[in-house]
């Protein structure tokens, strides 16, 4: 059964993916893009990666479609070709295609015991995490304790992929903005309009359990952030941007965006102070596994915040963005 | 506080960043980033000199022993490019303020601090980490800041090169995360020292030698290694001066620096010279570099551009001297990394002064520079004299292990093609001497002639180039440093 399933998943995926290469029409490469997230979440699930699955789910399927739409709107979804391009483009995909299958004749198979990747460090991870960290998510106890410090690069990473868009698209001057309204706000979209405002509560507070139930299950701060986010995303698409910033200030957004950092990173200071090691959070309270788990609870929170603020800084710039795009005809 | 160094390095300017974001002041965050900056170089330098001292240090991150935890493990070769990122970065952001002002407009400038410290951050952690996967990590943190900073670039043209940069990085960066994959797929491992341990059982499989493959191609497409340049000359000369002054000095560094711990360190040299023919492959690609590079340099008339060129044959020694694989070839390397950084560094501060008197730099504007910028002009001079090796300069004592590591390993050819590449190259800094001294100025400059470039970027610019004649007469600690690095990577005593 599990088998047939999988084919089906990655015979969807090889469809879509060779669809979305196919296609000049941008819209529906971007749709299928938001599909192949779903279906790689699902075929991650049917291997048993449960947190990366959730994360695909969130990233893939979620907010990533919903950045390159709005990329889109200012844009246009028609693709200018270049035939010499894609030749170049497929010379190497083959290329590469070839060396990877080569590569993976010789892989190991899949959940074999004998695979070195479950010999050499993984045993340590499952037999001690719970003694040596005290959560029973052990996939969090790689990522917040064991590898805290790539962890912190993410998220770091995150931090620059919002200023990046911040300094290219957010900065432009002091252009007095038009107020951007989004054609749903309309009254006409009564049922949209309801049907937000019941989702949302709902979105927040899963949100926020996503976020504090990472150590026991599938979760933490990076799916949380993006769960959340999507909240005052879904808010501003029906109700505007200026319904949005009433309640959200678009400097206190940014700050926020580094004070997420910047809790990661003390937190990792804080090892030092208490005698120990960058990130070693066993300082922390008053026995070493106490404050192993107090300390991924705090690392977690940065990582959520700045999530969580990144994605709406980059929502938001874009909205404003089109917005400006369309003001432009009005003003000649 | 001593232990912490290693960590300090990287963390520094990591939470500097956030921080920085949060002052939102420009010339408070200018201020801020400086200091940043310095501190960064200062605790380079005592980790150098621990390094030289005691050996190797290690730093479990986490207060978890590797493998299971990521760990810092600086040897004579991370802490020399250590150094060097720090030493360059120190001068050059202490010559930006008044070319960002000018350049990027009054409300751009936290962010871009912000995005540099972050850039810094991520090059050092790459050098720092002995953690492949890190590796990973702090080479996107690096990227991602390098295209945006790149981007900031006044010209509309800035974009368009920082997209073409994005769409290349990417790549590379993909080909390495797909060989790292397959390093862990194979061993189990991602740090650096265990792989090493653990890769000689299973190097004949494809996996690890398409893992091997993936790797180089993608840190050479971050090296900008010919044929794998493109990107790098429309980034180099659309981006903010300032910011091509410290991407040239340091990022391709870091690149390279990442050839060499992956050829030598994690694969070991002998797998990595066996796997494909590395040795001849380095070599004619450097010379193709060379030379490909340094006559395309000499028909630009854009400086900026004519250097990035020269950047692309620079490159190409250094690799030449990866590709001799002994001892002194590799200390070459080295020796060139250090002393690259340096004279680029230089030439392109001093083109962030002509820049923001004159506003542009093609050839014709720096007509009669020597009259009205002579220090700018000076430093010019110098530093491309540097950049062609003439004796007395940095330039010639890289140039010299490079033609003496040929010399004893038998290329006799390849040390006259070393040779015949720097006559190109005096022959492009001859068009920049020729036109910054020997020619009239402009008929349209005469009116207002353009005073000196401000005083807080020409410090910085000549303190470089005395360090460019410093270390072209006082080599004791490039070629000690190098030596030692050189021989323990080599398998020789520590």
């Amino acid at each position: 059964m599990e088998l047939i399933l999988d084919i089906a998943l990655l015979s969807l995926l090889l469809v879509t993916a060779v669809y979305i290469a196919w296609t000049r029409d941008l819209f529906a490469a971007v749709i299928l893009a938001g599909i192949y997230g779903l279906l790689s979440a699902s075929f991650f699930m049917s291997m048993g990666a449960v947190d990366v699955a959730f994360t695909e789910a969130a990233v893939g399927a979620g907010i990533s479609p919903l950045l390159m739409l709005s990329t889109l709107a200012i844009c246009g979804r028609a693709q200018r070709a270049n035939p010499q391009r894609a030749l170049l483009a497929l010379l190497t995909v083959g290329v590469v295609g070839a060396l990877l299958i080569t590569a993976t004749l010789e892989m190991p198979a899949f959940g074999s015991p004998d695979a070195p990747a479950h010999l050499h460090v993984a045993p340590r991870y499952i037999a001690d995490s719970m003694r040596e960290i005290g959560i029973p998510n052990v996939v969090t106890s790689v990522l917040a304790s064991y590898r805290a410090f790539d962890t912190l690069g993410e998220v770091v990473v995150i931090f620059t992929a919002g200023l990046g868009v911040l300094s290219l698209l957010g900065l432009r001057g002091d252009v007095r903005e038009e107020p951007i309204h989004s054609p749903m706000a309309e009254p006409s979209h009564l049922v949209l309009r309801v049907v937000g405002k019941v989702l949302i509560p709902p979105i927040l507070l899963f949100a926020l359990y996503v976020q504090f139930h990472g150590e026991y299950g599938p979760g933490g701060g990076f799916q949380a952030g993006v769960i959340f986010a999507v909240g005052f995303i879904l808010y501003s698409l029906v109700f505007g941007l200026e319904a949005v910033e009433k309640i959200v200030n678009r400097a206190l957004v940014q700050a926020l965006a580094a004070v997420g950092v910047l809790i990661y990173g003390t937190v990792g200071l804080l090892g030092i102070v208490s005698g120990r090691n960058y990130l070693d959070y066993s300082g922390l309270a008053g026995d070493s596994v106490a404050g192993q788990h107090l300390g991924i609870i705090a690392i977690e929170l940065g990582v959520g915040i700045t999530v969580a603020s990144v994605m709406m800084i980059v929502f938001f710039v874009f909205s404003a963005q089109l917005a400006r795009g369309r003001a432009v005809p009005h003003a000649s | 506080m001593l232990t912490h160094l290693p960590i300090l390095q990287v963390i520094l300017p990591l939470v500097a960043a956030p921080s920085c974001m949060i002052l939102q002041r420009s010339r408070l965050s200018w201020l801020f980033t400086v200091l940043v900056s310095l501190a960064a170089f200062v605790v380079s330098a005592l980790l150098l000199q621990q390094v030289m001292a005691e050996g190797v240090i290690r730093y479990s991150l986490g207060g978890w022993d590797a493998p299971w935890g990521i760990e810092y493990r600086i040897d004579a070769l991370n802490a020399w490019v250590l150094f060097i990122v720090t030493a360059v970065s120190t001068a050059v952001i202490a010559a930006a303020r008044t070319s960002i002002e000018a350049e990027l407009g009054a409300s751009r400038q936290t962010v871009f601090y912000t995005l540099y410290l972050l850039c810094f951050a991520g090059l050092l952690g790459i050098v720092a980490t002995g953690d492949v996967f890190n590796v990973f990590v702090f080479l996107e943190i690096s990227s991602l800041s390098t295209y945006a900073l790149i981007a900031m670039g006044r010209d509309r043209r800035a974009l368009w090169s920082a997209f073409q940069y994005l769409v290349l990085g990417t790549i590379g960066a993909t080909f390495i995360l797909i060989g790292i994959g397959f390093l862990y797929m194979m061993t189990g491992t991602l740090n650096m020292l265990d792989l090493a341990e653990r890769l000689p059982a299973v190097e004949s499989s494809t996996a690890v030698l398409a893992a091997f493959a993936f790797i180089l191609v993608g840190i050479c497409l971050k090296l900008a290694l010919f044929p794998l340049h493109l990107w790098l000359p429309n980034a180099y000369s659309n981006a903010p001066s300032i910011v091509t002054a410290f991407l040239a000095a340091t990022a391709t560094k870091v690149a390279l620096y990442l050839l060499v711990r992956f050829t030598v360190t994690v694969f070991g040299i002998d797998f990595s010279l066996s796997a494909l023919p590395l040795q001849s492959l380095f070599i004619l690609l450097g010379l193709a570099g060379v030379f490909v590079g340094s006559a395309v340099a000499i028909y630009q008339s854009n400086i900026k551009r004519m250097l990035a060129y020269s950047s692309v044959a620079q490159i190409g020694y250094m690799i030449i001297g990866i590709g001799i694989s002994t001892v002194v070839g590799l200390q070459a390397t080295l020796l060139h990394l250090f002393n690259h950084a340096l004279m680029k560094a230089a030439l392109f501060l001093a083109l962030a002064g002509v820049a923001y008197r004159i506003g542009g730099c093609s050839l014709e504007q720096i007509r009669g520079l020597g009259r009205s910028m002579p220090w700018t002009m000076g430093a010019i001079a110098i530093g491309g004299a540097s950049l062609v090796g003439m004796p007395l300069t940095a330039g010639f004592i890289s140039k010299w292990y490079l033609i003496a590591a040929s010399i004893d390993s038998g290329f006799w050819p390849l040390a006259l093609l070393i040779v015949a590449g720097s006559l190109l190259s005096a022959v492009y800094v001859w068009r920049l001497v020729e036109a910054g001294y020997l020619r009239e100025p402009q008929s349209g400059q005469l009116a207002a002639e353009p005073g000196e470039a401000p005083l807080g970027l020409l410090i910085p610019t000549w303190i470089l180039v005395l360090a460019n004649l410093y270390f072209g007469v006082e080599t004791s600690l490039p070629v000690s440093v190098t030596e030692m690095a050189a021989t323990y990577l080599l398998g020789g005593a520590p």
